[in-house]
């Protein structure tokens, strides 16, 4: 059991965890902000940023990859601006047409392109591939320690560490702006608060923890992560820094309960096969956020008291 | 106290500057959604140690005014100065009070937490909350008569007792101008009084006040000043030369009827 | 791709199924951009999207149903009525969500979309690993797929299309009049909760049935990108659903046939790319609301204000410093290079000086003027009273020129 842990489950326990609680962090101000579904329009923008990176440079490395995917966000982000204000387009609908239609272009170019060599398809970028992500350097518990070890850990767990540390520092750093601007955006200009700039820096970090994470575990964790455990949180608790811890416990508990029923719930029922890791720790942040919606201390709206 | 009123006595206090001086001056505001501006070309001149009320109809761009002097309109065109400085040299100067149903209550902070805000100044990005900051809130709410709610949930006060947390928030910017929007829309009586007799001591302190105000038979009780606005600027100065029936007339048009105007007391009848 | 081909599948001259899978798409586009049109204006474009991704789980649990009843678990009506039970169990969801929470609507719709997602992979994969030899496709239901299509299908999709352009065309009147103006339909008894409802059941129905041809991710567009299309080149509700379906249609028509008549032409992205080509068209060119449009009337609008500050601050004989204000006084030939004032300058100063006075001495003197209502500081008198009227302006006036 402690070897096989260590070589099948560990990394992709680790990338799990890594990536839901970089997603659920920024989450909480996109849930907050009323733009919970700029996670969502992102998630479907990756696909045509890989491969347009992809037919840039003509290798499936990771960086220029990671690249194209955020520069595709923070373009689709951009352009859903850009049709809202100069086609006085709801914001809804220039988010749908926006992100459909640049999921559509990175279809028909992975279609059009010759990806046979590659791996590279619409299935893996939906619901990635958490369960290959295996460390075989592993030889025992010693090997946590054991440098040469380490360093053969799938890279996806280094990347997305940095990434995580990346969007800590972030939040940190400009925890109080985001919270006032998030709140009251009038007071924030008038004490020199840049709305413009901050929001976009929110969604360039959500679009940096979506790309990270989407490498290891698709677009459906991605976009479940965004918005269920922030949601889920805010039910909890009416306290902001707490439904910030909040979120990330639901998010750890999603990635790691999601990851053991999809790897061992089906042998419990007697299938012999396990199931879509990505697809199972979504659908555990849906019940968890299910229990918060019935249970959740916080979960009524607080009715505007008579003046 | 002793060296301010003998100071106050020789005809200057120290933190205020002479009345005529101009706390803050804007020319030619022009404000506009779409093609039509909804303040143009508005000039006016608050003096320091004022108390004025922005008073004019229902979308004559009071609110608006405001914004656009603040940045957070993007003004057409138009010139700000704040004690002869741009306003984004300025900002420790100004504490805005935006309407309080501007701002969605159920975001999860507590009162304190909102009042720190006003704080934003002085602590930047990274300064902790000291006890000194904290004593600093908690006085600001001690004066709007809010101490006991520091730990309270936003979204569970009254509509009053919202509104005396915004002016919280104001006070502990400690701030040399105070530009509220509707302070006295849908709160109560008691908060009302409040939130005047805060006005007022702020205005003895020498502090410059400017309140769009919709009420016109407080004006008179509450403001020293008006600046009578629809799109345009129709009078600014003392109550006694600008709040007259013929301006108001003017501001209102067909929307006031003769007998509410004789209705109030106005200075110069 | 072969000119020759693509009008032959544009022309339904490509094959009985070609044909069929066309009309489908047709009809299928015509119902989605009426049905959208409401949606649209309802402003619950995104729910849609929730409403998609929530097929999936249906799709899956139909198959695995229809396998343990011993039948063909790809049986088109079948998965169709999974996927829209489950499609329906998300938009309720959504709905309780909203309702029963402090949550707002784009978490619910962000959480529904994502967890009936995932969900639905988790039994796609169990569906994969199954029984051998029993490749499903259910992928198709991703992405859309009409190449080797069964006939069944196709015409499963073409009644099943023109049933909901039928059911459209039914309803349009409440619909109509609540996406219009929902508190008047209220007061006029029409029960506007229940016709929300219709709306999405119509999105709903629409959805399902596109998720064979446009796959369960694209098809919100087919729901979006028509109307806001339409919204360019109408203000009318009525006129919207037309354009809307006929963009629909169009989009759906002219997708396929490209489509068909090229390798590696995926249906559903081609068909979203169509309307969005339609939809750029639209933002550049339409009179009322396109860019071109709007940016020249900004430019005019802007110029308008600076000339009218420019002149009455020359009235107040104040210096100017606005470079704008500088440079458009001096196209329109009002002051030479030196800042001095021409000519015609100093008449259109007298002119916008004299307009004030006289918007003053209205203001002044008949404050209840309906007149005083157009005032935005910049039309003058003279465009909104007879020549008569401003006449007697003039003479009740004190005194010519600045007042």
């Amino acid at each position: 059991m402690g070897l096989e842990f260590l070589q099948l489950s560990l990394a992709p326990l680790l990338i799990g965890v890594l990536a839901a609680v970089a997603c659920a962090l920024p989450g909480n101000f996109l849930v907050l902000r009323r733009q919970a579904l700029i996670g969502d329009a992102i998630s479907h923008v990756v696909l045509p940023g890989i491969i347009a990176a992809f037919l840039l440079t003509g290798t499936v490395s990771a960086w220029p990859m990671m690249i194209g995917a955020a520069g595709a966000a923070v373009i689709s982000v951009a352009l859903i601006e850009l049709v809202r204000r100069l086609g006085r387009v709801e914001p809804g609908a220039a988010m749908g047409l926006v992100f459909t239609t640049m999921f559509a272009g990175g279809v028909l170019l992975l279609e059009q392109s010759d990806t046979s060599g590659v791996h590279l398809d619409v299935e893996h970028a939906l619901y990635g591939n958490l369960e290959s992500l295996i460390w075989i350097d592993a030889e025992g518990w010693g090997s946590l320690l054991d440098t040469g070890a380490l360093a053969g850990l799938p890279p996806q767990v280094a990347r997305l560490a940095i990434v995580l540390a990346g969007l800590v520092a972030f939040l940190w750093l400009f925890w109080r702006p985001l919270a006032i601007s998030t709140f009251d955006p009038g007071f924030a200009q008038s004490v020199g608060i840049r709305n413009g700039p901050l929001g976009f820096a929110l969604v360039t970090a959500t679009a940096v923890a979506a790309v990270a994470a989407f490498d290891a575990v698709g677009s459906i964790i991605v976009i479940a992560m965004f918005v269920c455990p922030p949601a889920a949180a805010r039910l909890m608790t009416n306290r902001l820094g707490r439904q910030v811890a909040w979120s990330v416990g639901f998010a750890v508990v999603s990635a790691v309960l999601g990851y053991v029923l999809a790897g061992y719930g089906p042998l419990w029922l007697g299938a012999a096969n396990s199931v879509s890791a990505a697809g199972m720790i979504a659908t555990v942040s849906g019940l968890i956020l299910a229990a918060a919606c019935v249970l959740g201390p916080q979960r009524k709206r607080t009715g505007e008291a008579a003046a | 106290m002793m060296t301010a009123e003998l100071i106050a006595r020789d005809g200057r206090l120290i933190t205020t500057p002479q009345a005529e001086d101009a706390a803050l001056t804007v020319r030619g505001l022009t404000v506009s959604y779409g093609a039509k501006p909804a303040v143009f070309s508005v000039d006016a001149t608050f003096p320091a140690g004022s108390m004025t009320a922005i008073v004019g109809p229902n979308g004559a761009g009071k609110s608006t005014f405001l914004k656009g002097l603040l940045g957070i309109e993007t003004p057409l065109s138009g010139e700000v100065r704040v004690f002869g400085r741009t306003m984004g040299r300025a900002r420790r100067d100004i504490a805005y009070v935006p309407q309080r149903a501007s701002v969605d209550w159920d975001f999860p902070a507590r009162v304190i937490d909102v009042v720190e805000m006003g704080l934003y100044g002085e602590l930047g990005l990274l300064r902790f909350v000291t006890r000194g900051h904290r004593e600093k809130a908690m006085a600001a709410l001690d004066r709007v008569g809010m101490a006991d709610f520091a730990e309270r949930q936003i979204g569970q006060l009254s509509g009053g007792q919202q509104q005396r947390v915004f002016l919280a928030r104001a006070l502990a910017q400690e701030a040399r101008i105070y530009l509220l929007d509707e302070p006295f829309a849908g709160v109560d009586a008691a908060t009302e009084r409040a939130i005047v007799e805060v006005l007022r001591l702020l205005r003895a302190e020498g502090r410059t006040v400017v309140a769009v105000h919709h009420d016109l038979s407080t004006v008179g009780d509450y403001f020293d000043r008006v600046l009578l606005l629809n799109v345009r600027r129709i009078a600014e100065g003392a109550l006694a030369e600008a709040f007259t029936p013929q301006n108001l007339q003017a501001a209102y048009g067909g929307r006031l009827a003769a007998t509410q105007i004789d209705e109030l007391r106005l200075g110069a009848g | 791709m072969q000119w020759s081909d693509f009008l032959a599948a544009l022309t339904f001259q490509a094959g009985y199924n070609s044909a069929l899978v066309a009309l489908g798409a047709l009809l299928l586009g015509l119902a989605a951009g009426g049905t959208g049109t409401f949606v649209f204006l309802r402003k619950r474009a995104l729910v849609s999207d929730a409403v998609s991704h929530a097929t999936l789980p249906g799709v899956g649990l139909a198959f695995l149903l229809m396998v343990a009843l011993g039948g063909e678990g790809r049986w088109l009506p079948g998965l169709i009525l999974g996927s829209a039970l489950s499609a329906a169990l998300g938009l309720v969801l959504v709905q309780a969500m909203v309702s029963r929470t402090r949550l707002s609507e784009d978490a619910a719709i962000g959480a529904v979309l994502s967890v009936f997602f995932g969900l639905g992979i988790v039994l796609l994969t169990v569906i994969q690993t199954m029984a051998s030899g029993r490749q499903a496709g259910l992928e198709s239901f991703l992405l859309g797929s009409t190449a080797g299509m069964l006939r069944s299908e196709a015409v499963t999709i073409a009644v099943a299309a023109a049933v909901a352009a039928l059911l459209l065309f039914a309803f349009r009147r409440p619909m109509t009049l609540v996406a219009f103006d929902p508190g008047y339909a209220a007061a006029r008894g029409t029960a506007v909760n229940r016709v929300d409802l219709g709306i999405m059941g119509l999105a709903l129905i629409v959805t399902v049935i596109g998720l064979k041809v446009v796959g369960l991710i694209l098809i919100v567009a087919m729901l979006i990108i028509p109307p806001v299309i339409a919204r360019f080149w109408t203000d009318r509700v009525d006129a919207m659903v037309l354009i809307a379906a006929a963009v629909g249609g169009v989009s759906g028509w002219v997708g396929t046939a490209i489509s068909a008549s090229a390798a590696d032409m995926p249906t559903g992205p081609i068909i979203v790319l169509v309307a969005f080509g339609l939809f750029v068209l639209s933002l550049l060119l339409s009179p009322a609301r396109g860019v071109l449009a709007s940016a020249l009337r900004y430019r005019r609008f802007q110029e308008r204000v600076h000339r009218r500050q420019g002149l009455l601050a020359m009235a107040r004989a104040e210096p100017i410093h606005d470079r704008l204000t500088l440079r458009v006084l001096r196209r329109a030939g009002l002051i030479r290079a030196d800042g001095v004032a021409t000519e015609a300058g100093r008449a259109a100063v007298a002119a916008a000086a004299l307009d004030e006075a006289r918007w003053a001495h209205v203001r002044r003197t008949d404050p209840g003027d309906p007149v005083l209502e157009r005032y935005d500081g910049l039309t003058a008198l003279d465009d909104l009273l007879t020549r008569d009227q401003l006449s007697d302006i003039d003479r009740a006036m004190p005194g010519p020129g600045i007042a």
